[in-house]
This record gives structure tokens, sequence and C-alpha cells, in this order.
């Protein structure tokens, strides 16, 4: 154990999945022509005026609910100040004083599989800034207002993460109950989920905490591990060289996996934040929580409970299921029409799962619908396919979303159950190798496999294995 | 409260991101220290309890937007009156990120 | 006949009515008239010559022209705020009133001056140079919306907009000797007004006279979805309220108004005008409005705080001014704001920066919210106990130009009687009330109930309907 204890805080930004932006009309759609998906609001053009999108609103209470906090009974926006060209009004409207909840908190399962609780200090709701780009060589850089004014919901936990790896599992099951609750695509290449973190080191026992440093540009959980790793390691090394860390920025190079500084905090930013003028207090009564409380859907928790409770699957095989609301949802519509449900399970954490990361799409990409994995699975079961044939229907149902049975049919690859036409391709190969039949009956056990091998062959593998072993073994007589 | 001198003028005026010059920041420092003496007198009322007013109309509450779509602008009109353009783009200066 | 621009707004729609008079005449008029004289006033910064033709023939103000302050924009018609910052900025938007104005069937006939982004009492503070008051060329107009009042006061135009943040629709209308009216907070939608203090401001009429400024808040009034501090209530007709009489209506005259330092002549003729508002039956009584005192340091401090926020937007990237040959992004900001913004701008910038910095926030800007709701508690007592409340509008008569430029504290302090109104967020009127000795107008201020208008509009038409000083006309 190393003489230094890591302690850590995360701040995610997640973009809402609302069809609006949060101040006005424009759409958020990602991907559009620059500054096409702007207005006098979100450009911040004199005279224009914020009205808050109701949805945004809303989702951020789900949030706040999901994740146990508590709701402030009146909530007010504020403008924090500070000059840069990605803010078109060089403010942001966001939340100061009274955020919308506080205090929450999420259980994450650590190393020795004890629960540990994450405290959530705040989740409030502000706008997103427009996007810069540097083109290069280039002496001047470009901006686009087309994500300026987008709903941003800001989690902050409390330095309650002791290590790299609770970092990374606190944010897996963020995601997770974010994605369960559908209120954002959760997609961290189009930066609709952005995490910082603040990593401090202390030796273990010290009361005080640590300098504290600020690490930005991590686009993937690994590497805000990865950056988090490196970042002990190398306020470790300072210290144990009698250094002193300094409180700065640095920034995480996932190609040289390391990090690097950006900007020294000589001068205290000075935000000079004050209550939006613009826009009215909101309250948030007993009804509304209500409400929001009722529209919550099942957790991903309690989802993992009634898996492995209502389907008998294994604690480990509901926890990959239901690791992703989609995952899940494509899992239970399996289990609606096929009973052996430890079967889908295996065919999607294993068959499905391996295609989903090869081709890097989610579950909601894949062709192959539920009703044709289960139609699927149906076929093994009556022996109209084998299970390698089953494998490669599937990679081709995955492909082109066509039919199993269809696919089965025109490929030829129909398993051959017709006990007659086994029984006749057993008699040939009985004829033809008589000397692996008297080995078999001399009580050589791997004769049979040889002989069902041949059986293969003549049906050019479509034989049904288990009949030809049954139909050799009975004309054979014993064994 | 502080009174104000050269040196707080300049720190504002870095954070509104003004430039003055000798002169200014001479009018400047005087005049402000005038008035903020004057608006000293505020601390005479006693405010102990009283809640702040943000809004002259304490009645408005809970004003929303409904999620539909309403058009925006297109990118030419959005970039008409841009100083610098580059494509659809607005052009500043490199920014060097985190500066 | 009289000339068609010395006309009121409800006179020229009963011409236009009863004896078919043209619409494009009175425009026509009003042009000519311009031409004669705003050389002279330097009232207007821009006409607007293509939106003449365009009238609609049903609307309540069809055919009527009106002159917008340059800080509400009209859709591809520069809209500066009189500053350098803006200069050629042409908004893709109408603001919600020009749309409704358009609607009415007014014709926009141009951009008024104003102080630079509304910062100033004078009109002193435009990048156009200073409007001229037409009473007498050597003074102020007034300000903020000192462009506005002057123009309708020397028949440049029918009728106009100006915005109150302090009091810059009421001061210049009084110091013109014209009716300015700054309605409830939340009455007229702010939307397309660019912004000076976003929880003060709001948008008004000023006119020749009572009855054009009810009519023309008929108009503009409602509220807007594109404003979320617009409020939902309907519009009543505000030309009911026009009758003389107020009998048994209770006034209330706060002591703290009638201070050392107010121009005798005007202690007088505000005096001269409540006795006569007596005499017609209305019940006179001194009331208190303790915190009176603390108005002018509150709102110089929300005021600027608001503005420095609302102004950092002007910096070079989007629209407006941009300074030449930057170093780096941090040196674009800081040539083009210190280039574009004029001293007033500037002064009240680093002010409201200075309130809200960390360490200044809880001294400054929360002690002015503070005190801005004892304020709006004076009020709220006095008005168990009056209908209306009635004051002078301002300290004195109309100021020589260049006065007070280099004092900006005693400039402020002209705002004095208006501010409380902006502070509370209800609503005030300004109408004529007499003249001084060098003939100079005095305005009249007369205070009522958030979204009592019809109170204000019914005495004040009562008491202008009893006097001739709204009759009365600036030589030029």
């Amino acid at each position: 154990m190393s003489a230094y204890e890591t302690v850590i805080g995360l701040e995610v930004h997640l973009q809402l999945a609302t069809n609006t932006k949060a101040f006005c009309g424009c759409s958020t759609k990602f991907g559009a022509e620059p500054n096409s998906h702007a207005c006098p609001v979100c450009l911040g053009f004199p005279g224009s005026l914020p009205v808050l999108n109701e949805q945004a609103f809303l989702f951020s209470v789900k949030v706040a609910l999901a994740l146990d906090c508590k709701i402030q009974g009146l909530v007010k926006f504020d403008r924090k100040n500070y000059y840069y060209p990605d803010l078109p009004k060089n403010f942001q409207i966001s939340q100061y004083d009274m955020p919308l909840s506080y205090n929450g908190s999420l259980e994450i399962t650590v190393k020795d599989k004890t629960r540990k609780r994450i405290r959530i200090k705040r989740v409030h709701l502000e706008e997103d800034a427009g996007k810069l780009i540097h083109p290069e060589g280039k002496p001047y850089s470009l901006v686009d207002y087309n994500r300026s004014g987008i709903p941003l919901l800001e989690i902050v936990t409390e330095p309650d993460i002791n290590s790299p790896d609770e970092a990374y599992e606190y944010l897996t099951k963020l995601k997770s109950i974010l994605e369960y609750l559908r209120v954002s695509d959760c997609d961290m290449e189009k930066g609709s989920l952005r995490c910082d973190a603040n990593i401090s080191i202390r030796p273990r026992g010290a009361n005080k905490l640590g300098t504290k440093v600020e690490l930005k540009n991590m686009n993937t959980f690994k590497g805000v591990r990865s950056a988090l790793e490196y970042e002990a390691k190398r306020q470790e090394s300072i210290l144990e060289d009698k250094g002193e860390i300094a409180q700065e920025t640095r920034l995480w190079n996932a190609e040289k996996q390391i990090t690097t500084s950006m900007r020294t905090k000589e001068e205290a930013q000075d935000y000079r934040y004050f209550p939006e003028p613009d826009l009215v207090p909101f309250v948030v009564d007993k009804d509304l929580i209500r409400q929001a409380r009722e529209s919550l859907p099942e957790l991903p928790e309690a989802k993992l409970n009634r898996f492995v409770k209502d389907f008998g699957l294994s604690e480990y095989d509901a926890g990959v299921l239901i690791s992703q609301i989609d995952i899940a949802d494509y899992f239970e519509e399996c289990a609606k029409g096929y009973p052996n449900r430890k079967t889908i399970s295996n065919w999607i954490t294993g068959e499905v799962m391996a295609v989903l990361n090869d081709k890097f799409i989610g579950i909601k990409d894949l062709k192959l619908l539920p009703r044709g994995l289960t139609e699927l699975l149906k076929m093994i079961d009556e022996g109209a396919v084998s299970g390698k044939m089953a494998k490669a229907i599937f990679a081709e149902a995955a492909e082109t979303g066509a039919d199993p049975k269809e696919i089965a049919e025109k490929r030829g690859l129909s398993q051959i159950s017709d006990r007659k036409l086994i029984e006749e391709m057993a008699e040939r190969v009985i004829k033809r190798e008589m000397k692996t039949v008297n080995d078999y009956r001399a009580g050589k056990s791997n004769a049979l496999a040889f002989l069902i091998g041949q059986i293969m062959k003549e049906s050019r593998g479509k034989a049904n294995p288990a009949l030809a072993s049954e139909i050799l073994k009975s004309k054979l007589g014993g064994g | 409260m502080k009174t104000i001198d050269k040196a707080v003028v300049k720190h504002v005026a870095h954070l509104a991101r003004l430039s003055l010059s000798d002169k200014e920041l001479e009018a400047y420092s005087s005049q402000l220290a005038a008035i903020l003496s004057y608006i000293s007198k505020l601390k005479e009322v006693d405010t102990e309890n009283v809640p702040p007013t943000s809004h002259a109309l304490s009645t408005l509450k809970n004003v929303f937007r409904i999620d539909v779509l309403k058009p925006s602008l297109n990118a030419d009109d959005a970039l008409a009156n841009a100083p610098q353009k580059e494509e659809s783009f607005f052009k500043v200066p490199q920014v060097i990120e985190g500066k | 006949m009289e000339n068609l621009y010395s006309l009121t707004a409800h006179a020229l729609k009963e011409l236009m009515k009863k004896d078919g008079l043209n619409p494009s005449k009175i425009s026509e008029d009003v042009f000519g008239r311009i031409e004669a004289v705003d050389g002279r006033v330097k009232a207007i910064v821009r006409v607007n010559k293509s939106k003449f033709s365009n009238t609609k023939s049903s609307g309540k103000l069809s055919g009527i022209p009106i002159l917008i302050k340059d800080n509400i924009c009209v859709k591809d018609e520069e809209t500066t705020c009189a500053s350098k910052i803006l200069e050629g900025f042409r908004p893709p938007y109408d603001a919600t009133v020009v749309k409704k104005l358009e609607e009415a069937g007014a014709v926009l006939i141009g951009k008024a001056n104003m102080d630079e982004f509304a910062f100033g009492s004078s009109c002193e503070t435009s990048c156009y140079g200073p409007t001229k008051n037409p009473w007498d060329l050597g003074r102020i107009p007034g300000g903020s919306s000192g462009g506005s009042a002057a123009a309708v006061a020397a028949d440049e135009t029918i009728l106009a907009l100006g915005s109150d943040t302090g009091g810059s629709i009421r001061q210049p209308a009084a110091l013109c000797g014209v009716v300015g009216l700054k309605p409830t907070y939340g009455r007229v939608s702010r939307y397309g007004l660019i912004a000076f203090a976003s929880s003060l401001d709001q948008i008004g009429p000023i006119t020749k006279d009572v009855e054009d400024a009810a009519l023309l808040l008929g108009v503009i009034a409602g509220h807007d979805e594109m404003d979320s501090t617009s409020v939902d209530i309907p519009v009543p007709d505000y030309t009911k309220s026009l009758v003389k009489d107020v009998k048994g209506m209770r006034v209330g005259v706060p002591k703290e108004y009638f201070i050392k330092g107010i121009d005798k002549e005007v202690d007088e003729a505000v005096k001269k005008a409540i006795g006569l508002l007596k005499s017609l039956g209305a019940k006179v009584a001194e009331i208190s409005l303790p915190h009176t005192e603390y108005a002018v340091s509150a709102y110089y401090i929300v005021g600027p705080a608001e503005a420095s926020s609302n102004l950092a937007r002007f910096d070079g990237v989007q629209y407006g001014l941009r300074a030449d040959r930057p170093e780096d992004m941090i040196d674009m900001y800081v040539k083009t704001r210190s280039k574009g913004f004029g001293d007033e701008a500037k002064r009240r910038i680093l002010l409201g920066t200075y309130c809200l910095s960390t360490g200044y926030y809880d001294a400054y800007y929360l002690k002015a919210q503070k005190i801005r709701t004892r304020i709006k508690e004076d009020f709220e007592s006095a008005f168990k106990a009056c209908d209306c409340i009635i004051t002078p509008t301002t300290p004195s008569p109309a100021f020589k130009i260049g006065e007070k430029t280099n004092d900006p504290l005693s400039m402020y302090l002209s705002d004095i009687f208006t501010i409380p109104a902006n502070l509370a967020g209800i609503p005030a009127i300004s109408i004529p009330c007499g003249f001084s000795k060098d003939g100079l107008p005095i305005g009249l201020q007369i205070l009522a109930k958030p979204f009592d208008e019809e109170t204000i509009f019914r005495a004040a038409y009562t008491f202008e309907q009893s006097t001739e000083y709204h009759k009365r006309k600036p030589e030029l």
C-alpha cells in the first residue's frame, strides 16, 4: 500500500437530450452546419432574452431525485461572468448559491466487493458554451455557436473518491443511471458527457488535504482513470522529492499518456455571480417532485435485483446486462419470447456484445432484433441448426438484419435432423470404414467420434451430430 | 465599506476588459471614490433580516417555455454582422485554450 | 389649418376618419419638419424613409409617425444605442414593441438620439453628440431618452418610444414639456430592448398629451412569451381611463420629495398643481416614503452592476466594432471595448464590476437589493392609504449643456425623484405642470400601484384638461 492517500472529486457535465436549447427554441441536434442552430438568444445578440425550457428543468429534477439529492424549494439562476469567445454573452447562465439540488449520493462497489457511498455535492442546470475550432497552422480561431445554450447539467461529487478505479466505477455507474433516465445520450465522443477531475494526495492519516490539481481533456472513462493514475504518481514523486505541488489545471494527453500544465492559478477567477435578472425564480413544490418521482424508471440497481430474482441469472450476468439500459431492454424483449433466460443471457453477453464491441455500435444499432435472436435460439432447440451454424447465422443476421430462418435456408445451413437420411449415411460410412467399426467394437472410444465426423463430412456439416451419434450407436450395437 | 484606489480601479478595469490611460485612471479613481462615498450612506439602514429583491414583481414565478423547436436564424443572417468570418464560422484572433 | 406635425395622434386619427386625411400627408409633413428643425435640435440619429410608405390601413395607429429610441431593435435597421461599439449593427430581429407598432399600422420614421446605452440624464453621452432642448438650445433635453422627448416637443414626430431605467422617460419628458410614462415593470415586453439594467428597464410612450400616452401604451403593452419577466394579465382599454374627474381620489404627497435643494420654481409649480387637483375634488394628504434618500445609492449599485454584465457581450466577436490588428484575443477585447465605449459607459461598467467583485458583493449589491425591498415596502404601505402619489419629476428644470459633465455624482442626483419607481417596479408618468421664469418646462410626476396605470391616466388627464401647459410649443 502506498504511503499516500489519493483524494479525488469529479465534475460531470451532461448535455440534456431536450429537443431545444435551455433558453431558446433552437435545435440541440449534433453535427449541423456551423451557426445554423443559432438565434439572437443563443448568439447573445443585444436585446434578446432567455426563457427556460421546461423539459430541461424536469430532466434536471429527475436526475437529482435519482441521485438522492435534496431539491431546492426555490430555484434561481445566476450569471457567471467571464470573457471567452465561445461564450456569446460573456456570461454563462448558471446556478451559484441556490443550485437546483444538493446533498445527494451514489453507491459504488469497490475492490473488495464492499459498497461505498460517494456523496454528490450538487447538481445544477446551466447553459453550454459554443465550440472553438483552431485550424491547423492558422493564426486564428473559429467559433460555432450551435452548441451554445444547450442545457447542461453539472454533477459534482464531494472529494470522496480514493482511487482511479473508484473514479471509473463511479462514472460507469453514474452514466448507467443517466442512461436509464433517458435524459441524455451520454455520448462522450460527441461531448454530451464530459468529465473533469480534481485530485490531491496526502500522507496516509493526515487530516489536511493536499494541493488540488484540476484535470481536463479526458475523453473516455478509461482516459479519466489513466489520467488520475498518472497524476497520482506524478504528485507522489514530487512529494517524495520534497517538492511542492502547484495548484493548477493540467490537460490529459491521451496520445502520450501524460498530463501537462495548462495554467497556474496565479490569478484567482472572479466570476462576479449575481442573480440572473432576465429569469424569474422557480418554485419546486411537492406536486412537481411527486410527479417527477413517479416518472422515474426502474433504476439499474433495482433491475439487477429483479433479473437475479425473477430470471435466475447470476449476479455477474445480470450486472453485465443492466450496465446499459438498451442492453437490458433488449434482454427483456427477448425474455418475452423465449423461456430459457440463461441462454438469452449467454448469447447477449457473449455473441451480441462481441459484435457490438467489434463494430463500435450500441445495441440499438444492431440489425438483429430481439425477435430474430429468440427465433434463432428456438431453431437450436428444435435441432434445426447446430450451435456452430447458429453462430454463422447470427453473424449474418447481425450484419444484415435478415430473418435467421431465411438465412439458414438460403445458405443451406439447415441441420439435417431427418432420421432416415442420417441412417442411410451411417450405413454407407459403416460399410466404408470397417476398420474403425472394429476398433469401436473393440472398445476404442475415440472411434465413434471419427465415425460421426465421417457422417458430418458426408452431409457437408449439416447432419445433427447428436442424432448421428445416436443412430451410429444403435446400428453398431452397444459400445 | 472600503474605498477605492487606483490599484483597485486598474484591477476592475482588467476584469471588465477595459484599458485606461493614466489620465482616465486618475479621473475614474476620484470619481468612483466620490460615488462610493455617497453610496456608503446605505450603511445607515439596518437590513439585518430584510430579504433581497432581485425582481420588482415578486409574484412572477415559474415562467417556462415548452420544448418545441422554433426556427433558428440561417447561418448567413447569424453571421451578417460579424466583423470577420470564414465559411459559416465567426473568426477571431487565435485562442490558446485555457488562456 | 394647423400644421399636421404639431397635432396629436388622436387628433390626426379624427382627421383621417372624419375628413379623409391621407396618412401619407402626415408623414410628409413630419419629414418636412425634421428637415427644418433637426439641424438645431439633433434629436434624430437616423431617418428611415423606406418605412414611410409602410402603412397598414386598419390599425390603431394607422398612418401615425413614431420615433423609436435607438436602443430598441428594428429588424435590418441600424441600432446602436448611440455607441460607437455598435456601429453598423443591424439586428436580424424586431423588438416585440416594434412588431406591435407595425401591426397597429404605425409609421416608424427613424431612431432617436439618447445617452450612450441609456447611461445619462442629459443626452450628452451620445456618440452622435448632444441633443438640444427645444425650449432653449443651450440646455440639455434630459436623458437618456432625450432625443425622443426633444423630438416630440419640437414636433419632429407625433409619438415616440423611450426606455426608462431610472427616469430616462420621465426626466426628459419633464424637461421638454411633454408627457412620458414608465409603465409597471413587466407591462411591456423588453424583448429587443438592448438592456441597460434588466431588472429596472421598461419601454414606454413619450407623447404630446395624456390621451396619446394611453393610446400608445394600449398598443405596446401585453404579455410576450419571449420575455420571462413580462406579465400575463389582460391589457385594459386605457382610453377609458381618460375621464376628467378626480373627485374622491386619494392623493399622497410624500414629504421626502420636497427637500432642501429642490428648485424653488419647481417646488411652487408642483404645489400649485396639487392645489388644483385638490380644488377638483381630490383628497390630498401628506405621506412618508422613509427610504427615499437611499434610492439613488441603491440604484447606482444595481443599475451599473447589471449593466456591467449586460454590456460584456460587446466584445467585437459577433457584431459591431472590432479594433484593428489585435495581438491576441484578450487584446481584441480590451482594444475594442476601450475604443468603443464612451466615458460614462466605462464609468458605469467599472462601478458595476467593482460592486459585484469578490469581497464587495455583500456590501454593495446584496445591500442594495435589501434597500430595494425597503423602498418597495414604503410604496406598498403608502398605497394602502392613497390611490396615487404626486411628486416633482425633477429637482430643477433643464440645466445647461456641459454644466454637469465633469461631476457625475451631481448628474446622478438629477434622477433622485424618478429612481424609486424603477426600484419598486411601479408605474409613473411625468406631465407638464408649469414653466420657469426662463420659460423652461416643469414636470409633475404621478405614481400608482403596480398595473394601475389607469389611475395615473385619470389623474393626469384631469390635470391636463384643466390646464393649458401641454398646449404651449417651443419657438424654433
